[in-house]
């Protein structure tokens, strides 16, 4: 697998665009980690600066100050560990749903797989923006509730992917040959069909951590998330909307960091998928 | 009396990613008006390659001709304006029979929309077109009412000689609904139709079954040495080569080995690898004899004749050079400094 | 169902007693509008250390009986017994221990490695399965096998795409033998080969018979193969047997004609032209429809009135096993 890892780096630097994208994201998990350390005024967080609200960018405060008097810029930075928090944990989430679920119903070909994938089906054709708004009625805004509306509604795409590359692998020769050979359908599934499919969900997961950040902060932008303080940045767009166009760093600020988030991770699952796919079976292929 | 085929000296290249593959070395190859020639020989060895450089369909971009001729009636395809070549030969004097017949239909269109295309086009009615009507997109050129008639009419006639049931209905068809036997049946007709000089037949039977494969091979002989015909017939089955064929030539890594009548390469073959080849066929109670060693890699080919790293003849002569064409009598000849049967 | 028992210590290894395997075939709207009738009442013994040859043209359902027998597919019905014990029905943790005794060979048997897994953890998968081997004995089992098929220790750290295609196919085989099976059934293993590649191959299986004292089960459609390997043959034809007998039997008084037809489509160099004289016209009738009676009868020279009316079973004539009204 490290050498898997590493042959995959070198292919990775000569695309432009995804490098590009891998940049982003770091620098983005660099804002997340140091966000301390890089922020000018951390204590904005919480503390509110009546006098000095609204104020266009400048040397003390980078890119302006809010309606509250706080510097954008580091809530930005702290909004960033939200952003990456809830990518991870929704994606994450939707990946431990989703995987085994495709695997048992790509793997088995009777009514339980009917069943899992209309299930999938289900889920797939509720919209996260509604629900999302329902669950925000029923249990509150917060950040968890966020997570688990995306989570619910992600899984399926997972499962689908899955469930689709397993049932093409079933008639690669490697899998018949090696059931033949008495393996049971776990080791079968787990070590042989999921590595195999691991290039796939890699990929997805790449991209849905964007797909995922933006339809965080569209809920952000709703108030459906975490309540303030907290610099959430699709909040911190929707309390930006009285005060433009004059402020208008106040928008901008936390959209293009949504903007270089999401391209950022949609370049590197492009890359990837480049990358992975193709020249990887290519390579490991026969003769 | 003249050759209508006549390759000399071919050398083709194929530039790969791991380097450039030279898969003909000057390869010779001769076809005499109305003879079945064989080309045999194993994976590898260039047979697919030769039948497509004698059509003109080589890959672009990835293969190159780096010399050599291929004189057909009087012009060499090589040198010639590939329009002209387009037109008049390929599909034309020069047809082919695809080696699977499951892929080499459209399978969204009617057998009968595809023949009577091919027609259109390649009739023996149709005069060759001018230089100038050449140039025209597709759609412009008309099929006249009176010619399309007279090649309908044709065509059924083709579906009869190749016994295929039903003509007429037949043409209403889609290409699957036919099994593998019928629809080499058909792709006999469809190569026989312009009224070609030469029929090159590539792997014909290969993916069809014994009992088909007889039928098929037994319809291919007769209907071409009713029309004096000639043949080029790859194989890797020497078995099909033996029912069909007048010569026979086996090619090994690129090279020619040795090119004989039929009957003579099988009952006295003078190359040191054809033995080898025949020795190995499977006989009955028998030892198995394989041939030591590898198929070489064509990137670096073994240097001078081929196939010496695998021969019990091999001497310095063999390393050093390829051996020229030598005669052992009559029409057979042999690229070999040590032919079986000689001193 | 006698065979010649004395010939070859009782029991026998695998007998198949009307065994049938059928497809359903399905409409555009799912619904099953009839079926496929691949394999439908085989019946045979395969003795220990023998080379039974199971040949057909293409449709004959010699593939999927191999892949039933082996547990592929489920028999629709019909019985197989291996080393005496039913196992047809099995299923789950008990199917999956027969294959300990009773494997199969793929035709490319390259194909059959994880292109993801390294030679060494693929041929010590058969024994983590299979036993309870530590680590380090199981380490000198898997050099063994690796000898016994010709290959280097140092390819166990390679992967499958970096061995060339000759040796990932001994690799498959190794991979097969490090159970020891009693009886392995070989699926058009010359299929698509070179003359002297299919040589070499053909001489691999024979050492490994030897050393290992495997039983083959030879399925193929390449009739002069079959008649250098094996000692048996059972010919088939849309599902059914039509003739089996010894090798040699069949070869010089083939009695069914299909049986006829067939070794007189097969090119023998040196001898006479088979287009010449080669009679069998017509195609195989789709397996979806098949005739009434003998299914040979749409293409059979000698075909009677009998024959249409009567489906012919397996009977002995001379030492051999004919299923035809007129032999």
């Amino acid at each position: 697998m490290v050498s898997g890892a590493w042959f995959v780096l070198t292919r990775l630097c000569r695309d432009r665009s995804a490098m590009i994208g891998l940049i982003l994201i770091l620098a983005l998990v660099l804002c997340a980690l140091l966000a301390p350390v890089l922020a000018t005024h951390p204590d904005d967080l919480f503390e509110l600066h009546p006098a000095k609200r609204l104020r266009a960018p400048s040397a003390e405060h980078l890119m302006g100050t809010d309606r509250m008097g706080s510097d954008i810029y580091s809530r930005l930075l702290f909004g960033a560990r939200i952003t990456i928090l809830i990518g991870i944990i929704a994606v994450g989430a939707s990946l431990v749903i989703g995987v085994p679920i495709g695997l048992l119903a790509g793997y088995y070909h009777s009514w339980v797989s009917d069943l899992l994938m209309r299930v999938s089906d289900i889920f797939l054709a509720v919209p996260q923006v509604v629900l999302a708004i329902a669950i925000a009625q029923t249990l509150g805004p917060s950040l968890p509730n966020v997570i688990l509306a995306l989570s619910v509604t992600y899984w399926p795409w997972f499962a689908r992917l899955v469930y689709a590359e397993t049932r093409s692998l079933q008639n690669e020769v490697f899998v018949e040959s090696t059931a033949a050979l008495g393996a049971s359908p776990f080791r079968l599934v787990v070590l042989h069909v999921l590595p195999s499919i691991a290039s796939p969900i890699i990929v997805r997961a790449s991209i849905g951590m964007g797909f995922t950040i933006l339809t965080a902060a569209a809920l952000g932008f709703l108030g459906l998330g975490p309540p303030p303080p907290t610099p959430e940045w699709g909040r911190t767009i929707a309390e930006s909307r009285e005060f433009l166009p004059d402020a208008w760093w106040y928008a901008l600020a936390p959209g293009l960091a949504i903007f270089l988030t999401v391209m950022g991770f949609n370049l590197l699952g492009d890359g990837l998928r480049d990358v992975l796919d193709p020249r990887l079976r290519r390579d490991r292929g026969r003769g | 009396m003249a050759d209508l085929l006549s390759v000399r000296g071919l050398e083709v290249e194929f530039v790969t990613d791991q380097g450039v593959a030279r898969v003909l070395d000057r390869i010779s190859l001769r076809i005499a008006p109305g003879e079945v020639v064989g080309l045999v020989g194993e994976s590898g060895c260039g047979k697919t390659t030769l039948a497509r450089s004698i059509l003109g369909i080589l890959p672009m971009g990835a293969a190159r001709v780096r010399g050599g001729e291929i004189q057909f009636k009087g012009r060499d395809l090589l040198r010639e304006d590939p329009r002209v070549v387009n037109e008049e030969v390929r599909g034309r004097a020069i047809t082919v029979i695809p080696q699977d017949p499951f892929t080499s239909f459209n399978p969204l269109f009617t057998v009968g929309a595809q023949v009577m295309d091919l027609m259109k086009w390649k009739s023996p009615h149709r005069a060759v077109a001018a230089r100038t009507q050449r140039r025209w997109p597709a759609v412009l050129h008309r099929y006249p009412r009176t010619r399309y008639r007279a090649d309908r009419a044709a065509v059924l006639e083709a579906l009869r000689a190749v016994h295929l049931p039903e003509p007429e209905r037949a043409l209403g068809r889609l290409p699957h609904e036919f099994s593998g036997g019928q629809r080499q049946r058909l792709m006999i007709a469809m190569a026989l139709l312009p009224r070609p000089d030469l029929v090159i037949a590539d792997e014909p039977t290969t993916a069809l079954d014994v009992t088909i494969q007889a039928q098929i091979l037994r319809l291919l002989r007769q209907l071409v040495k009713e029309r004096g015909v000639s043949v080029l017939f790859t194989t890797h089955d020497l078995g099909t080569a033996y029912e069909i064929c007048d010569r026979v030539v086996v090619m090994y890594a690129g090279q020619e080995m040795e090119a004989a009548p039929t009957g003579v390469f099988f009952d006295r073959p003078a190359h040191p690898y054809t033995r080898r080849l025949l020795e190995s066929l499977p006989s009955p109670g028998g030892e198995i004899r394989d041939i030591p060693g590898e198929v070489p890699s064509l990137i670096a080919p073994p240097s001078g004749c081929r196939f010496h790293p695998r021969c019990d003849y091999a001497t310095t002569e063999c390393r050093a050079d390829r051996p020229a064409e030598r005669a052992v009598g009559g029409q057979h000849r042999v690229h070999c400094f040590h032919p079986l049967g000689s001193a | 169902m006698t065979e010649t028992p004395a010939r070859y210590g009782p029991p026998p290894l695998l007998e198949l007693r009307e065994l049938a395997r059928h497809f359903p075939i399905r409409n555009a709207f799912g619904r099953r509008i009839g079926w496929l009738r691949a394999v439908d009442g085989v019946s045979l013994d395969v003795w220990p250390g023998e080379t039974l040859g199971l040949v057909g043209e293409s449709g004959c359902g010699k593939s999927t009986l191999g892949k039933t027998v082996m547990g592929i597919f489920t028999p629709t019905a019909g019985e197989i017994r291996f080393l005496g014990e039913q196992i047809g029905r099995l299923r789950g943790a008990a199917r999956r221990r027969v294959a300990k005794h009773l494997q199969y060979v793929y035709q490319d048997p390259g194909a059959s490695l994880d292109p993801r897994w390294k030679i060494r953890r693929l041929l010590h998968e058969p024994l983590i399965i299979h036993t309870t081997l530590p680590r380090a004995e199981r380490e000198t089992e898997v050099q063994t096998i690796l000898r016994a098929v010709g290959l280097p220790g140092a390819h166990l750290d390679l992967y499958p795409h970096e061995l060339s295609g000759g040796q990932q196919r001994r690799v498959g085989l190794a991979r097969i033998l490090t159970l020891h099976p009693r009886l392995v059934i070989l699926d058009e293993p010359t299929s698509g080969l070179d003359v002297s590649v299919q040589a070499s191959v053909l001489k691999l299986f024979r050492s490994l018979q030897s050393t290992f004292a495997l039983t083959y089960l030879f399925i193929s459609h390449d009739l002069a193969v079959v008649r250098m390997m094996c000692q048996r043959v059972a010919v088939m034809y849309l599902g059914r047997i039509v003739e089996l007998a010894d090798t040699t039997a069949l070869f010089q008084t083939p009695r069914h004609p299909y049986t006829q037809s067939l070794l007189a489509a097969v090119p023998q160099i040196g001898g006479r032209r088979v287009t010449q004289e080669f009679a069998l016209e017509g195609e195989p009738p789709s397996p979806r429809q098949m005739p009434s009676g003998c299914r040979f009868r749409t293409r059979c020279p000698i075909a009677v009135a009998r024959c249409a009316a009567e489906e012919p079973a397996l009977r002995e004539i001379a030492g051999q096993q004919v299923a035809c009204h007129l032999a």
